[in-house]
């Protein structure tokens, strides 16, 4: 029953897009403007309904009813709970009710809170929200239902056992809200271009719902990077994947975006740029979207799937993308020309992050779908691999981080390069000293490292400088929010580049007491011994490890065979320094006494998924300051239509 | 009027995206291609030993009489974790495999082959790219079989899946 509950559920949900979705274009036309009033309600109605049948398939996956053909599929009743319940998104037909679910939520909460917006505007944003909830809605109900039954299944099949991991409770749903959310600012672009609204007012509007994707989108990022990290067991903390992509690609234009709408909110400037990065960074969602999920390309994400939803998706994707792109075309011009600005200014360097932000992304794009577009030429899969994506993106990203110290400390309009080069002073001694001590002590580490060790050294101390002789207690949480993302940015790319410069690795065969030496630590091996896992046979190594003459401590590596599927998965043990990580792996056993261990030592690595943090929490500083702001100006955000003004 | 023409590029380009993505779900499988490579002898190259204790690749090895595999890959290359059990029944059924690993290093190599098997015979490391130019390959993995007299007698671009192992069983002479 509970399975029928909750397609109902989905039904009604897509009724209420329907109604959403004529109620917004009708009320739109002149002479029906009363259709409008339903635009709302049923938005919030519709998430009701979508949350509903999603809590009802967790319901069913916790019941573990191997009537419905998705629990039979993809779990077992022997799973512990944790897993039950995050298996519900595990799959295809999950995810993509989950996806729907977050979108529909999205577009009520724009329905409840969102009051700034010119009326028609909003209106037509809500039916832009509806219209992609509709097409997704379809795709549940008519291609993937997620709530199909089937008889005569005694226990299910289990869930991939690399996805048996706590990450996999957090890291999809996170990402999932980062990716759907910028549905939002798609939506209300074409409300924008609908209405021929773009101004510095909708800039306003629109930026905390961009503000609020991207910190999702960071952390969804920055949690998969160390999952993948710690489970895959290469030691690399980011491997290019075509998924992997998939999620940088919309953090990117999303990225861009949240600097091109402050420029429109704060200088009228950009207009026609924000409009086109606001369509941009959706449409990279939904084809992230689309390639995890019809299998066109080889990844260690894919589910299993058919091609027949690939069309479906697909469809649904040119419909939305190729629309708002045609929209664009032909409104755009419409739109008047904003503020004009000097060459030296803040607005011309967000000018240049937006294009070196543009251009990693088509690095980016064109890496991950040449094999793509080779494959419909010729008809062969290949990969172009890491080696591409570092040579290119690497450099650009350093150059960026030049930028990135400077551009905060530029006025708007127009600016002093004499001035520019005075307020960086400490931070480009820093830099100096970075690079003196680098060419003294660590020579030989490769140029790119090292440019990026320097540039992080002068982001890190620049972007403090604009808290520079201002009280911390009466700076508006904003410039906070900014200077802890930068500082997150000089954070995360230094522990990049200590990580590429400084790991020490080791593989060796191992046997009984003999020891090896990982960067300043000794691991001795004491054994090898067998233990069954809940599903899987467990073979781990213990290793005793040491520092010089230090007290040695053990660690303890994995290796999981699991029988049905059959796969390998590693456990390494990693071990956490101030200073850096120690990471084991044992491997295979090459003849019976032998054992593959790899090791590890990478000092600092761990900045990478810090800096990462650190730039979430400053998008998190920044949005409480913009709401905080909003609220001072307006009393009560969802109280009575006053303008505010930030 | 050209302003306006411009503002239609994004729109163009995705559109062009999506014929190639509807092209690639609809045309899955057909891996073999008229290759400008089958017929050549196989071009210069001679790649250092990949790990220790395996031989590198050349030229010159390819001319004992016997007709061989030589399998383009890379430890970083995802498609080509796909492939080696295939290459493994291939030389478990006699068929003489060759690696070139391209843009790699020994340590990324042998966790590669520790991890998924090694069926080569020789492993030359090309890490600079440079006898992959020689073969106009486009990427990996890319798999060739040389006639014995150093002669290409097939090109095959991209991952050795199940349909396409009778033709090449039958080419390298191995019985499965």
């Amino acid at each position: 029953m509970i399975a029928e509950a909750g397609l109902a559920a989905l039904w009604i949900a897509a009724a209420m897009a329907l109604l959403q979705l004529l109620g917004g274009a009708l009320g739109l036309m002149k002479g029906r403007e009363a259709a409008a009033a339903i635009v709302a309600p049923a938005a919030i109605v519709q998430a009701g309904f979508a949350l509903l049948s999603f809590f009802l398939l967790i319901a069913v996956f916790v019941r573990s009813d191997m009537s419905v053909l998705l629990v039979a599929a993809n779990s077992h009743s022997m799973k512990p709970m944790i897993y039950k319940v995050a298996g519900t998104w595990g799959n295809h037909e999950g995810s993509m009710l989950l996806w729907v679910t977050i979108l529909s939520l999205s577009g009520a909460t724009i329905a409840l809170f969102e009051k700034k917006l010119r009326a028609d505007t909003r209106l037509a944003t809500l039916a832009a929200q509806a219209a992609i909830a509709l097409g997704f809605y379809a795709f549940l109900l008519f291609a993937s239902n997620p709530f199909a039954r089937i008889t005569g299944v005694l226990d299910g099949a289990g869930l991939n056992p690399l996805l048996q991991d706590p990450g996999l409770a957090f890291h999809p749903p996170t990402l999932y809200a980062g990716y759907v959310g910028m549905s939002a600012a798609f939506s209300f672009a074409v409300g924008a271009l609908v209405t021929r609204n773009v101004s510095p007012d909708f800039a306003r509007a629109m930026r905390p719902w961009i503000l609020g994707a991207w910190i999702f989108l960071t952390i969804g990022i920055t949690a998969g990077s160390y999952w993948a990290y710690y489970t895959l067991g290469w030691g690399g903390w980011w491997f290019w994947d075509p998924v992997e992509n998939a999620s940088l690609m919309p953090w990117l234009a999303a990225t861009a975006l949240l600097h091109s709408v402050t420029v429109l909110a704060t200088r009228d400037g950009l207009r026609a740029w924000t409009i086109m990065l606001s369509v941009l960074a959706f449409s990279m969602s939904m084809v992230g979207t689309f390639l995890v999920r019809s299998g066109i390309l080889t990844s260690v994400h894919s589910f299993a799937v058919d091609p027949e939803r690939g069309v479906f998706i697909l469809a649904l994707l040119a419909i939305y993308i190729g629309g708002a792109l045609a929209l664009f075309a032909m409104r755009v011009s419409t739109v008047v020309e904003g503020n004009r600005f000097d060459m030296v200014s803040r607005e011309a360097a967000l000018v240049i992050n937006n294009l070196l932000l543009s251009v990693i992304l088509v690095v980016v794009l064109a890496g991950t779908l040449y094999p793509l577009i080779l494959e419909s030429l010729t008809g062969g899969k290949i990969s172009v691999g890491a080696p591409f994506f570092n040579a290119m993106a690497g450099p650009i990203a350093v150059i960026m981080m030049v930028l990135l110290a400077a551009g905060p400390l530029l006025r708007w309009r127009s600016d002093r390069p004499r001035m520019v080069l005075d307020r960086m002073a400490v931070a480009i001694l820093a830099a100096a000293i970075m690079l003196l001590t680098l060419a003294v002590f660590a020579r030989g580490i490769g140029l790119l490292p090292l440019l990026g060790l320097v540039a992080a050294a002068l982001v890190g101390v620049a972007s403090l400088a604009p808290l520079w002789k201002r009280k911390l207690t009466r700076t508006p949480l904003f410039t906070l929010g900014m200077v802890m993302a930068h500082l997150g940015c000089a954070v995360s790319m230094a522990g990049m580049a200590c990580d590429a410069a400084f790991t020490a690795e080791n593989m060796v065969s191992m046997k009984a007491n003999e020891t090896s030496q990982v960067g300043p630590y000794s691991v001795t091996l004491l054994g090898v011994r067998e233990t069954p896992g809940p599903n899987y046979q467990a073979l781990e190594a213990v290793l005793s490890v040491r520092k010089g003459t230090g007290e040695p401590w053990q660690m303890v590596p994995q290796l999981h065979q699991f029988t049905d599927p059959p796969m390998t998965t590693n456990q390494a043990a990693i071990k956490t320094f101030w200073n850096g990580q120690l990471y084991l792996v044992v491997g295979e056993n090459t003849d019976g006494t032998n054992f593959v261990m790899r090791m590890w030592w990478k000092p600092f690595v761990t900045l990478i998924w810090l800096g990462g943090i650190l730039i979430a929490l400053g998008g998190a500083l920044s949005l409480l300051g913009r709401l905080q702001r909003d609220i001072w100006s307006a009393r009560w955000p969802w109280g009575a239509d006053k303008e505010a003004t930030a | 009027m050209k302003r306006k023409l411009i503002l239609w590029v994004p729109f163009g380009l995705c559109a062009a995206l999506f014929i190639a993505f509807f092209i690639g779900l609809k045309n899955p499988a057909d891996h073999v291609i008229a290759s400008k490579m089958v017929g050549q002898p196989l071009p210069e190259f001679d790649a250092a030993p990949g790990i220790p204790g395996q031989p590198g690749a050349a030229t010159r090895d390819f001319k004992d009489g016997k007709p061989r595999l030589l399998n383009i890959f890379a430890s970083w290359c995802v498609p080509c974790v796909q492939e080696i059990p295939m290459l493994i029944r291939l030389k478990d059924a006699g068929a003489e495999i060759d690696g070139l690993a391209v843009h790699d290093t020994t340590p990324d190599l042998q966790a590669f082959l520790a991890r998924n098997g090694n069926p080569y015979t020789r492993i030359g490391l090309d890490s600079a790219g440079k006898a992959q130019i020689a073969f106009g390959s486009a990427g990996v993995p890319e798999t060739f079989v040389v006639d014995g007299q150093g002669k290409i007698i097939y090109q095959h671009i991209g991952v050795v899946t199940e349909e396409d192992m009778p033709k090449l069983m039958a080419m390298l002479g191995a019985r499965p």
